[in-house]
C-alpha cells in the first residue's frame, strides 16, 4: 500500500496504472520520459488518451522526449491536504512545460523553494520508489 | 435559435434559514429548508412547480416535496452547476417543456453531517490518492489534492506575465471584507488590511489563509417561471436577460492557458450577446471567489478590464463600497459563506441587489452580472439579471 521515498522520508502514494498510461510508468522505471504522439498530425500531447486531441486520429505511438523544460508555474505547498506530504518546509508542486510542448505536473528537487522561479530551466530526474514504481521529477537544469 | 432574453424570471429566491455552522442538519434537510423558503418567498402554490433542477438526486427532492415534475436536470459540474440549472430552466420554460422550475442547492460543507469524511485523510489510509484517474496517476502523487493545493497553480505565472503584485492579490480579500462588514449573515465581518492578509498563515504560496475561502454549511433555492406570469407573485420579478455556459478541463493542470479561464470567456461572451448589453451596462457584479485570484481572472476574462489590469483595479477600490463596479457585495466565498459549491450564493446576492433588498445594498442596481466557476476552472456559467420590465 505504501512505499518509502528518500526525498520525503515517509510513505508515498504510488500511481495506479491503467492500460492507457502503463507505457508511461514502464518507461519511468527505465528512467525514460515518453509522451503520446499522433502518427497522423504529429502532435505530441499529454495526458495519454485513446484519440489525438488535435485530430481524433487513433493511430498513436509513444515517443521519447528530451526531458528538458521550464517551470510554467508552481506553488509551494505549506499546508498539505494529505498527512503523508506534510513537512516542516512544505514541497514544490509545479507544472513543467516540456521543450516539446506538453505541460506535466511534477515536483522540483535539488532546489530550495525560495530559489525556484517561473520560467526556470529544469530537467527530468527519476525517483525510484521501489522495484515497481519510479516517479518522474524535475531538477534545475540547462 | 431565439434568444432567452426576457423569456423567464426569478420569482422566488431564498437561502437556508441558518447559514454558516449548522451541525444538526443533513444536506437533505437543508435542501428542504431552502426550497420551502423560496416557495414562501414568492407565495407560489407548490403544485405549480413542474420542473426541478439540483445536483442531488432530483427525484428524491421532488418526491419529498410532493412535486411530480415534467422536466428534471441533474447537471453536476461543481459550484457553477446552479447557474447552469437556471440557464437550462430558462431554455426549457421558453420552449414549453415546463412552466415553473425549482432550483435547489445545499451542503453540509463544514459539519459534514451524514457524510463519510473523504476530504480529511487519516494517516492510516491512502484511499483517494490511489486510483487510475488522471489526478490519481499524475497529480496527487506529487502531494496535491483538491482546491487549496491546486486551484491557484497558475497564479505565479499570471503574476509574472502581468506584473500583478502580492499586495494586489491580497486586496481582493480586503475589498470583500469591506462589503461583508455590513452583512449580518456573513461569517467573517471584521475589516482587514493588506498587511493582515500577507501576515496570515501561508497555505500554498502565494496564497495565505485570508486569500482562501472559508468553509460553511447552508444552501439556497430559486423559483423560475415565464416572464408573462412573473408579476403574479409576492415580489417584483427579476428577469433573466442573458445566459452562458462552458467547460474547459477536469484537470486543472491541463488548462489551455493557466493565466486565463477559457470557460469564463466563452460563457460571459454568450451571456452578453444574448442580453444585448455590454460591460458598461452592468451595475453590480458577482464573480465566484473560492480563492483571491478568481475575481482577478474574472474581471479580465469577462472583459471589464484589460489583461493585467484587474489587480490594480481592485486595489484602487473600484470594486469596493462606493466604487464604480461593486463586486461580491455579500463578501463572497472569502468572507460571506462557502459550502463547497458557492454558485447558488452568488446568484442569491445578485437577486437581492436587483430586488433592492441586500444587507449592503448598492444604490440603483438595475442590472447584475453573476459569474460562476465549477471545480477548478473545470466549467463556468454566466447569468445577467434585471429588475427593468420588458418593453
Amino acid at each position: 500500500m505504501t512505499d518509502t521515498s528518500s526525498a520525503y522520508d515517509r510513505p508515498l502514494p504510488v500511481p495506479v496504472h491503467e492500460d492507457l498510461s502503463k507505457p508511461f510508468w514502464e518507461a519511468t522505471k527505465k528512467h525514460e520520459l515518453i509522451m503520446p504522439k499522433c502518427n497522423s498530425c504529429s502532435s505530441i500531447f499529454f495526458y495519454p488518451r485513446e484519440a489525438c486531441p488535435e485530430c481524433t486520429s487513433m493511430d498513436l505511438d509513444w515517443t521519447e522526449v528530451s526531458g528538458q523544460g521550464r517551470v510554467y508555474s508552481y506553488t509551494h505547498v505549506r499546508q498539505a491536504v494529505h498527512p503523508y506530504f506534510q513537512s516542516e518546509n512544505g514541497h514544490i508542486y509545479a507544472i513543467i512545460e516540456l521543450l516539446e510542448g506538453p505541460k506535466i505536473p511534477s515536483n522540483i528537487l535539488e532546489c530550495e523553494p525560495e530559489d525556484i522561479f517561473v520560467d526556470m530551466n529544469v530537467v527530468a530526474t527519476f525517483e525510484d520508489l521501489n522495484d515497481d514504481f519510479t516517479l518522474l521529477k524535475f531538477k534545475p537544469g540547462p | 435559435m431565439e434568444s432567452l432574453r426576457y423569456k423567464t424570471a426569478i420569482v422566488g429566491a431564498s437561502e437556508t434559514t441558518e447559514l454558516g455552522n449548522i451541525p444538526d442538519k443533513t444536506p437533505f434537510q437543508l435542501h428542504v429548508d431552502a426550497s420551502v423558503n423560496a416557495i414562501k418567498d414568492c407565495g407560489i402554490d407548490k403544485k405549480e412547480i413542474d420542473g426541478i433542477a439540483t445536483t442531488m438526486n432530483p427525484v428524491a427532492l421532488a418526491h419529498y416535496l410532493g412535486i411530480t415534475p415534467k422536466w428534471i436536470d441533474n447537471t453536476q459540474v461543481g459550484g457553477t452547476s446552479f447557474l447552469i440549472h437556471v440557464r437550462h430552466a430558462a431554455a426549457a420554460i421558453a420552449s414549453g417543456l415546463c412552466d415553473t422550475v425549482l432550483v435547489s442547492m445545499a451542503e453540509s460543507g463544514k459539519s459534514r453531517v451524514g457524510q463519510s469524511s473523504n476530504s480529511n485523510f487519516s494517516d492510516s489510509s491512502l484511499e483517494g490518492l490511489r486510483d487510475s484517474s488522471f489526478p490519481g496517476q499524475f497529480e496527487s502523487i506529487y502531494g496535491v489534492y483538491g482546491p487549496t493545493t491546486q486551484f491557484g497553480l497558475g497564479v505565479l505565472r499570471y503574476m509574472k506575465e502581468t506584473g500583478t503584485t502580492h499586495e494586489q492579490l491580497a486586496s481582493v480579500a480586503v475589498a470583500q471584507r469591506k462589503w461583508s462588514n455590513k452583512v449580518p449573515r456573513a461569517m467573517y465581518r471584521d475589516l482587514i488590511t493588506i498587511e493582515d492578509v500577507l501576515e496570515s498563515r501561508m497555505i500554498c504560496y502565494p496564497f495565505h489563509l485570508l486569500e482562501c475561502c472559508l468553509v460553511s454549511d447552508g444552501g439556497g433555492a430559486l423559483i423560475i417561471t415565464r416572464s408573462n406570469r412573473a408579476n403574479n407573485f409576492a415580489k417584483d420579478p427579476v428577469y433573466i436577460l442573458g445566459t452562458g455556459e462552458s467547460a474547459e478541463t477536469p484537470i486543472v493542470s491541463q488548462m489551455y492557458d493557466m493565466t486565463s479561464s477559457t470557460a469564463f470567456k466563452i460563457s460571459s461572451k454568450k451571456a452578453f450577446e444574448e442580453s444585448g448589453l455590454n460591460q458598461s451596462n452592468i451595475d453590480h457584479l458577482m464573480i465566484y471567489d473560492a480563492f483571491a485570484h478568481l475575481p482577478i481572472y474574472g474581471l479580465e476574462d469577462l472583459g471589464f478590464v484589460s489583461r493585467g489590469e484587474a489587480g490594480a483595479f481592485i486595489e484602487q477600490g473600484n470594486t469596493s463600497p462606493g466604487g464604480s463596479l461593486p463586486m461580491n457585495t455579500n463578501g463572497g466565498g472569502l468572507s460571506y459563506t462557502h459550502t463547497g459549491m458557492y454558485g447558488m450564493f452568488a446568484i442569491q446576492e445578485s437577486i437581492r441587489q436587483v430586488r433592492g433588498e441586500a444587507s449592503n445594498q448598492v444604490p440603483n442596481v438595475e442590472v447584475s452580472f453573476c459569474q460562476g466557476v465549477g471545480g477548478m476552472f473545470m466549467a463556468a456559467a454566466s447569468l445577467i439579471f434585471t429588475n427593468s420590465p420588458p418593453d
